[in-house]
């Protein structure tokens, strides 16, 4: 059992924990949710030992009548990765790209147990085929490029848990997977605290994710803990206004115009876009057609791999095809210089990572006229950017600042204010809000439906996440393995899906109970 | 790997026939023929004639790459204007000083800035890394030849432990290695303070890495981590350093041939442009590059040998 007593932590003199007190019981699920900056990692990572320079930890974390942060360094070794085992948010990046599954797994035996390199890999296949990685498909000789990012995050708990430790710390675990790899994942964090005994620590900001997974819940904000308990209490009482909030903004949905008479915007027909590889060729989209009505949302949903973002490239003009054609407001569209620029006017894009799609160099009222590039830039120019800004609910003095000066969410409204600048009749937005807290995401999901009332605009909506999927569009299409195997109104599709893929999809999606709302 | 292997090796036979084609016209296109020049200002119109027939002169340019070319690939570079000798032998000579020279000094390097490179990085914002980064400044600015004369006056001057300067060859193995040590110092001092910097910045961007955490994780010291995930992942750009520093220094060493009387291809390249013997320019100049493109080569296999990424590309 592993007990926090009022674990306070401070950076620089500046408090970021306050008074954190948690038990982690054998064979428990305890959840920690809550929105970025609220604390939950740091409380994690001072149960590891693990804080960053100049952070100040107070108060106990006591393991065996031992409190950890009062434990040296030598003794904190130890105590890592045998008794106290960690996995993180981005399985992309959390392996040694050049060291095999199979040793890094074993590392941790050899560490810990002085075993000899044959037998620790050994005990690595055992931990292996216990995570789902079985020896026929996943020898111990694969590098972690050789794996997707559901099977890397399987090796990363294979080694956080290899010695069967007290506590399994899980810092957003499936927060970078798709719904259906991320339900895997979690049945087997699951089936490991129940086989094992080992109590599990599941920090996410998912609340759906939570309901499925925790026994007892804590929501923290601005490094508290405001409200604690059984999931199914604190599900159902959400005392603490913070606790309202988080709820309401997880099951926002923006008020959505009726869908407007259908006059074809994009028109897709019977595209292929092929690539060549090692072994042999991949047909990323193999024979898509796909019509966006104007002023109409769609959203397309689809594991990793299965082409959504290459659809969206090649209606961008981005990828060119190997087959079939793209009309936008009945015109040609052809990849790379070869399309008209006043027709690659008529769509913009928005991407996913807030932090990396600006340049950190250029000041903001640079940035957002950066379209202009394609229309000639408008003399009142300095004007549009300032109306640009208001729109998106910034303030027009923001011109002046750098980009580093803002929040994510507040990066991911001047995206879209960069987008808009020029009045494109088509934005694409792929997964644009899948790095947002939830109560940003339900104020930008507003700010895109508010948008697309004023002004006409068509959405392609791309995301792994059919739950922001179905609050935003009038329709959404469903793609795996390169092909568009359904589409429908979002209702029909998730309430009644009929492909074995769609019916996996809405299976694998998390829900809070309904009995608990 | 067999892929990789073979693009690497097509790329190099190009590199090698590009090179080959450009140093032998530019040095066809450098003003002095070098029959004028041997025979002197005063050299009657049919003397000149009759030696540029007899060294093929008069043949057009194509020509006389091809024959070139192709004696070169048969072992005969052909003969110095100065010296009358087969310049084959003369490279050959001078890289039995020049080759083990670059080679200690290189060793040199890594074995002073491996330590120092992990030792500042595991100290990084510490006074231990602020004295390094502070030394190999200092190492990087220190004119190479100035050092070497410093290296004189205490170890041979003073001491009396290894000799100023000469090349005694190869018949005494003792002695000439005795005669190399104090040069492959004097290059490898500002080699061994770039190639720390170099290695303390990319063990310090390795060590920000999801994955060091990772290993932080499993109960790995900070120690642990910088030798057995880090080190390994930040050899890349410091491969890419040994390999050009390598290039460099076969040739570049001429100031430090000069301060030790060494008989190394540098001199030899310097005293041949200053005598107009194209020939030895010309040859000399192609072994380097050619030295050149074998080590980025081997540096590819290198890569290769510490990234799995590009094995199985």
């Amino acid at each position: 059992m592993i007990r926090l007593e009022d674990l306070s932590v401070a950076i620089n003199g500046r408090p970021i924990l306050r008074d954190v007190s948690l038990d982690l019981a054998p064979g428990n699920v305890t959840g920690l949710v809550g929105e970025s900056g609220s604390g939950k990692s740091m409380t994690a990572l001072a149960i590891m030992g693990l804080l960053p320079q100049g952070a100040r930890a107070s108060g106990r974390a006591m393991l065996d009548g031992q409190n950890l942060l009062e434990q040296p360094e030598a003794a904190l070794c130890r105590i890592r990765g045998r008794r106290i085992g960690m996995i993180f948010q981005e399985p992309m990046t959390a392996l040694n790209p050049l060291m095999t599954i199979g040793d890094q797994v074993a590392e941790v035996l050899r560490l810990h147990q002085g075993l000899d390199r044959r037998s620790a890999l050994a005990r690595a296949r055992e931990r292996l085929d216990r995570v789902g990685l079985p020896g026929s498909r996943f020898p111990l000789t694969l590098y972690p490029h050789e794996l997707s990012g559901g099977q890397r995050q399987r090796v990363a708990i294979a080694l956080a848990i290899a010695l069967r430790p007290d506590l399994l710390v899980a810092d957003e675990p499936t927060t970078a997977l798709d719904v259906t790899t991320q339900a895997r994942i979690l049945d087997l964090l699951k089936g490991l605290v129940r086989d094992e005994g080992m109590a599990l620590l599941l920090i996410t900001h998912d609340l759906a994710v939570m309901a499925g997974m925790a026994d007892r819940v804590a929501v923290m904000q601005s490094g508290r803990i405001v409200e604690s308990g059984t999931t199914e209490s604190v599900f159902r009482q959400r005392r603490h206004p913070y606790t309202q909030q988080l709820f309401a903004a997880s099951r926002h949905v923006p008020a959505r115009a009726p869908r407007p008479a259908t006059v074809p915007l994009v028109q897709v027909t019977q595209a292929v876009r092929a690539y060549r590889t090692a072994d042999g060729g991949l047909r990323a989209l193999d024979g898509v057609s796909l019509t966006i009505g104007r002023g109409e949302s769609v959203g397309l949903v689809g594991e990793s791999g299965c082409g959504k973002s290459t659809l969206a490239r090649v209606i961008l003009g981005l990828d060119p095809l190997q087959g079939g054609g793209i009309r936008l407001d009945g015109r040609e569209v052809t990849a790379q210089g070869h399309m008209p620029r006043d027709l690659r006017a008529r769509m913009q894009v928005v991407f996913q990572d807030p932090f990396g799609s600006f340049d950190p160099r250029w000041r903001v009222d640079r940035l957002l006229a950066e379209p202009f590039h394609l229309t000639g830039r408008p003399g009142d120019w300095r004007d549009r950017v300032a109306a640009a800004l208001t729109e998106v609910g910034l303030q027009p003095a923001d011109a002046r600042k750098f980009i580093h000066e803002f929040s994510g969410g507040q990066r991911q409204r001047l995206a879209i204010a960069r987008a808009l600048i020029i009045r494109p009749a088509l934005i694409v937005l792929d997964e644009a809000v899948s790095a947002l807290d939830v109560r940003v995401r339900a104020q930008v999901l507003d700010l895109l439906a508010r948008l697309r009332a004023d002004h006409g605009l068509s959405y392609l909506f791309i995301s792994h996440d059919l739950s922001v999927v179905r609050g935003i569009s009038d329709r959404i299409v469903v793609m795996q393995a390169g092909r568009i195997v359904e589409e429908g109104p979002p209702e029909a599709l998730v309430g009644t899906p009929r492909h074995e893929h769609t019916k996996a999809l809405v299976a694998a999606m998390p829900r809070i109970p309904e009995e608990w709302t | 790997m067999l892929r990789y292997l073979s693009r690497r090796m097509i790329v190099m036979g190009l590199s090698l026939l590009a090179a080959s084609a450009l140093i032998f016209s530019v040095t066809e296109l450098v003003p002095g023929d070098p029959a004028s020049f041997m025979l002197g200002t005063g050299a009657q119109p049919e003397t000149l004639a009759a030696l540029r027939q007899q060294m093929g002169l008069d043949q057009p340019l194509p020509l006389r790459y091809a024959a070139w070319a192709g004696a070169i690939l048969q072992g005969d570079f052909g003969t110095s204007f100065t010296y009358r000798t087969p310049v084959a032998g003369m490279i050959l000579e001078r890289l039995q000083v020049s080759l083990p020279l670059a080679v200690m000094a290189l060793a040199l390097a890594v074995a002073v800035a491996l330590p120092v490179g992990l030792y500042a990085a595991a100290r990084r914002g510490r006074a231990g890394d602020g004295l390094v980064m502070a030394a190999t400044q200092l190492g990087i600015a220190l004119p190479n030849f100035w050092f070497a004369m410093l290296l004189v006056l205490v170890f041979a001057v003073k001491l009396r432990w290894l000799p100023a300067g000469g090349f005694p060859g190869w018949s005494d193995p003792a002695a000439a290695l005795g005669s190399l040590i104090l040069p492959s110092l004097a290059l490898a001092l500002p080699q061994a303070a770039i190639l720390a910097r170099v290695l303390r910045s990319a063990l310090v961007e390795t060590q920000g890495q999801d994955y060091i955490r990772t290993a932080r994780a499993k109960g790995l010291t900070t120690g642990q981590t910088l030798r057995r995930h880090a080190l390994r992942n930040a050899l890349i750009p410091v491969l890419t350093i040994l390999g050009m520093q390598f290039s460099f220094l076969l040739a570049g060493a001429i100031i430090i041939e000069n301060v030790f009387y060494l008989p190394g291809l540098g001199r030899m390249i310097f005293q041949a442009i200053t005598q107009r013997d194209l020939i030895v320019v010309q040859s000399a100049v192609l072994v380097l590059v050619a030295a050149v493109i074998a080590v980025t080569f081997l540096v590819d296999l290198a890569y290769a040998a510490v990234d799995p990424r590009l094995r199985r590309a």
